[in-house]
């Protein structure tokens, strides 16, 4: 058994969730996934890794940025829509006005062979720490009613369809996803 | 740099509003659309200026979407950024909030158990796929053992991240990769 969880927290007014959703958008570099995990599961016990999951699986269904998606949902589950925009807010403006004042700073130095090294090598770096962060929530699967098999199956395939056959997601989503969905819901069904 | 009219504003804002329900997997999915859009429609980008908004919000902190800004404030200035940026969140932020709320209510559904259930396998493999993508369009050993070992401390470790990027940054800038 592993030792039962730490309680979780919750942010305290609406300013604590903005200045937390600004300080993690602005510490992802490459991406906010891993960063957000690390902050909001671990960091300051918000969420579960389950719930985060949970989280991610409706905002990549949805259109729109993931991250941008969750950071609404997990207001809104907090303050309601209040919540939903101090979190919004958090993640895009400061972050937006950065990025504004790089793209005015841009040609000046994307020339330099150093900034394109360093760009090169956060890029490589990210793309670590998001497969990372996913190693670390393979956890998550052990209570799915679906099984371990497979769990494990149906993620090796998605794997396959997106990163080596370069399938596009929509239809990725709509075979996988769906046929996922249905298996769950029998054995749910199965089970009560 | 163009200057918009308020006619111009709209019709950039509305192209984005439509793009936004198709950016199912994130705004980056639709790339290839805007670039037909604003490269080869109508002009408002060429082709360098595309690619260095990808790059720099890249380069920045805080979510890849904000390449759209980027786009509309090189194609128009802080006007266009605002066309772009609006135009690609409304509908999806407005979705999902919908849909969050939803489910939310529903949650003891099998519809919705069923739904997190069958998606979590899906959703991290999708987590891994793209660390997969970022990491294959950059060919190179070096540049491979650098994702492997951030996958690892991030996995294994509590380092902290903003650690591990300034490494990747500094190896990068000295050319070991």
């Amino acid at each position: 058994m592993q030792p039962p969880p730490a309680p979780l927290a919750r942010p305290a007014s609406l300013t604590e969730l903005f200045t937390a959703f600004t300080a993690l958008a602005l510490q992802g570099f490459g991406g906010v996934l891993a960063i957000a995990q690390r902050v909001l599961c671990e960091e300051r016990r918000w969420l579960t890794r389950e719930e985060f999951v949970e989280t991610l699986a409706v905002a990549q269904v949805l259109p729109g940025p993931n991250v941008v998606n969750m950071s609404l949902m997990i207001g809104d589950r907090f303050f309601g829509w209040r919540g939903a925009v101090s979190a919004l807010a958090g993640m895009m403006c400061a972050p937006l006005v950065l990025v504004l004042a790089l793209a005015a700073l841009y040609t000046q130095f994307a020339q330099q062979p150093a900034v394109a090294g360093a760009l090169k090598g956060m890029g490589a770096v990210a793309a670590g720490m998001i497969v990372g962060t996913a190693l670390k929530l393979v956890p998550v699967l052990r209570e799915n009613p679906m099984g371990r098999p497979a769990c494990f199956g149906i993620g090796v395939a998605v794997f396959a369809c997106i990163a080596l056959l370069r399938w596009p997601l929509l239809w990725v989503l709509l075979v996988l996803g769906v046929a996922a969905y249905a298996f769950a819901w029998m054995r749910l069904r199965g089970a009560s | 740099m163009m200057t918009l009219s308020f006619a111009e504003w709209l019709q950039l804002c509305g192209h984005f509003l439509l793009l936004s329900f198709a950016a199912i997997g994130g705004a980056i999915v639709i790339a290839p659309e805007m670039h037909r859009l604003m490269v080869t429609q109508t002009g408002m980008l060429t082709d360098a200026q595309f690619s260095a908004s990808i790059a720099i919000a890249q380069a920045a902190p805080g979510p890849n979407v904000l390449f759209v800004a980027v786009m509309g404030y090189q194609a128009a200035g802080l006007a266009g950024a605002a066309a772009t940026l609006f135009g690609i969140m409304l509908p999806s932020s407005t979705l999902a909030f919908a849909a969050s709320r939803w489910s939310h209510a529903r949650q003891d559904w099998r519809a919705v158990r069923a739904f997190k259930a069958g998606l979590a396998p899906v959703t991290i493999a999708l987590l891994v796929a793209t660390g997969w993508i970022l990491a294959a369009n950059t060919p190179g050993w070096a540049h491979l053992l650098l994702t492997i070992g951030a996958a690892l401390v991030v996995w294994r470790t509590r380092v902290h991240l903003l650690v591990l990027i300034g490494v990747g940054a500094v190896v990068g800038a000295l050319g070991w990769i």
